[in-house]
């Protein structure tokens, strides 16, 4: 069977969501995603997130050749559950926060973000 | 290990026991994607920063998973909050075993 390149596309977000979240239901809230609005160099987009309380924090670029970008694991002496990070965007597309709550429970934000040149093959 | 692999951090000589403090780091990394291909055709084999760590006195401050999706010259900005006076250590991991390593004091009154 060939898929998609759309359906291929989600399988690969839904894919590394579920390696994440084990499956478990994300909810919204709690967590704050910030980009640009427009980058108009996808080789190097400014993205900041946080979510207080949070153990973990996994960015998924949903439009990338490969949807995983980074998972942040915060330790005893973070002061803050958030961090701030340059990304490579394919093309303008949805980034995508989740985060794994020390409750066990996950939340996730998603920004879109038009990209004016990609930032990905050459 | 890949040329000019250079860790450069950020952190205030000082800070009060407990308070925020603000860590910029980043290393001069090419963080080859493995998606690009050379003017023949062939494809750049991939070769990134794939683990970023910061420690503080052998407690965790952040640990860092990276995907060829993080930019060139990989920038990492998070807080710390330390009781005491001591070293942070940051510790870059490199797809080819290469380990980049690099400390900072910090003075906690």
């Amino acid at each position: 069977t060939v898929l998609l390149p759309a359906t291929a596309l989600h399988a690969a977000v839904d894919e590394a969501l579920a390696k994440f979240t084990g499956g478990a239901a994300v909810g919204e809230g709690g967590i704050t995603l910030s980009t640009p609005e427009i980058a108009e160099n996808g080789n190097t987009v400014p993205v900041s997130v946080s979510a207080p309380g949070a153990v973990a924090i996994m960015l998924l670029a949903e439009g990338n050749p490969s949807p995983g970008v980074c998972t942040f694991n915060f330790g005893p002496l973070a002061a803050s559950q958030s961090a701030t990070t340059r990304i490579r965007l394919a093309g303008t597309q949805r980034v995508i926060a989740v985060a794994k709550m020390a409750d066990g429970s996950f939340v996730q934000a998603a920004n879109e973000v038009k990209v004016t040149i990609g930032g990905c093959g050459g | 290990m890949a040329d000019n692999v250079k860790p450069r951090v950020r952190v205030p000589k000082s800070a009060k026991a407990g308070e925020a403090i603000v860590i910029k780091t980043l290393i001069s990394h090419p963080m080859e994607s493995g998606q690009r291909k050379d003017k023949q055709g062939n494809p750049i084999p991939r070769q990134i920063i794939n683990r970023f760590t910061c420690e503080f006195e052998g407690e965790m401050v952040l640990d860092a998973t990276l995907e060829p999706a993080v930019s060139t010259n990989p920038y990492v900005e998070f807080e710390a909050k330390v009781p005491a006076s001591g070293t942070f250590k940051f510790t870059w991991y490199d797809d080819d075993g290469s380990v980049y390593e690099t400390t900072e004091a910090i003075t906690v009154s």
